[in-house]
């Protein structure tokens, strides 16, 4: 690693906000470390070819965006701290806020999680997901459909991370710009409830095809809607056949086990 | 294209170039990247940057993926469902489509 290489610059007025609602970070923010842009910046300097000027050279350059660089950032320091982070996405009103709160209240008493969570307006969904012992930052987008690596960064220097194993990324509701913006996050959650239809992954299908793990939620009421959870399920495995499946409801508790069995894996496994 | 043309400044500064002729760049069907806003883009940027007067090139990498059940690979260009023709498993092992950088730069 150059220890010269600046670390990338932050929008110096982002158009969001972040409100660190619990666990606020005491102190000076802490510095995020700088392997992945070093690396670019190496890569970017390397000499393909010898000594002697060529006219046509073979480069192979990737070409990453700002979100990208930043995004391996938010990795790289996620990793480093030893914590599994997940980004949750789905429509507005699949159930994101409602399986946190519970996961919070069960599965988080036994391991330390935090929140980020994102959304056009309001610190609603932050006050519902606060508790003292999980630190929780809204993160107020104001018009952008999406959250993105940079306001990461900044949240997760917001809030004190000692100690945490497990930080949920709620995403702002929206199944289509969240599936390309990276977060830097281990695992991409994509949650269908059993209110939209069951060819929601065909409609929408990049972001399925992105998902680690895909939740069906709210199954308790799917007998009542005419939902047809079969169906649901080789939808989603006709798009992405890499995602695990749970079925669950945070209401009844069904499925649960499994989702925080899933957590205790991968949180073992940073 | 920004990203590309500080790669490009960079590369000729290596090469002791003071403009490029030629760029190729590489761009997997999955990407995202519309090849005419790419165009669009260049022809905007390129005039009074180390890029004026070079001849853009974009060579198409097409989609594949890979079958474990038949060991194969499959072309991936139906939509977002990659199914093996052979055996119409379900494919999530993308094997190429995902490129996006500068493959080659010519020098004058």
């Amino acid at each position: 690693m150059n220890p010269t290489t600046p670390p990338p610059v932050l929008e110096s007025a982002p158009g969001y906000r972040i409100n660190a609602l619990t666990g606020a970070a005491t102190g000076t923010s802490r510095e995020l470390s700088a392997p992945l842009s070093a690396e670019i910046t190496a890569a970017l300097s390397a000499s393909p070819s010898g000594e002697i000027a060529v006219r046509s050279v073979d480069v192979n350059i990737p070409l990453l965006e700002k979100n990208d660089i930043l995004a391996e950032r938010n990795r790289g320091y996620f990793l480093g701290r030893g914590l599994a982070a997940l980004n949750l996405v789905s429509s507005p009103g699949a159930g994101k806020t409602t399986l946190l709160e519970r996961t919070l209240d069960e599965f988080g008493r036994q391991t330390k999680c935090a929140v980020l969570v994102g959304d056009l307006e309001t610190d609603n969904d932050g006050r519902r997901l606060s508790r003292p012992h999980a630190p929780v930052a809204q993160i107020t987008t104001g018009t952008v459909c999406h959250l993105d690596a940079g306001m990461i960064a900044r949240a997760a220097q917001s809030i004190n991370l000692d100690g945490v194993r497990v930080l949920f990324i709620e995403n702002v509701g929206n199944l289509v710009c969240p599936a390309s913006f990276d977060l830097g996050e281990q695992v991409r959650v994509v949650l269908l409830s059993t209110t939209e239809g069951e060819d929601k992954p065909l409609k929408y299908p990049p972001i399925f095809k992105s998902a680690h793990l895909v939740l069906l939620t709210k199954v308790d009421v799917a007998d009542v809607l005419g939902f047809k959870r079969d169906v649901a399920v080789e939808n989603i495995r006709r798009i992405a056949p890499q995602a695990r499946i749970i079925q669950l409801s945070a209401r009844t508790g069904e499925g649960l086990a499994e989702w925080y069995s899933f957590l205790d894996g991968i949180s073992g496994r940073v | 294209m920004e990203s590309a043309l500080d790669a490009i400044r960079q590369q000729a500064a290596k090469h002791a170039a003071t403009r490029v002729s030629r760029i190729v760049l590489r761009v997997g069907a999955l990407v995202g990247v519309d090849q005419e806003a790419l165009r669009f883009a260049y022809e905007a940027m390129a005039p009074g940057s180390i890029a004026a007067g070079a001849v853009l090139e974009i060579e198409s990498v097409p989609a594949r993926a890979h079958c474990v059940a038949c060991n194969e690979d499959f072309a991936a260009d139906r939509g977002f469902i990659f199914q093996c023709p052979k055996c119409r498993d379900f494919s999530a092992d993308i094997r190429t489509g995902r490129e996006l950088g500068i493959a080659r730069l010519e020098f004058p």
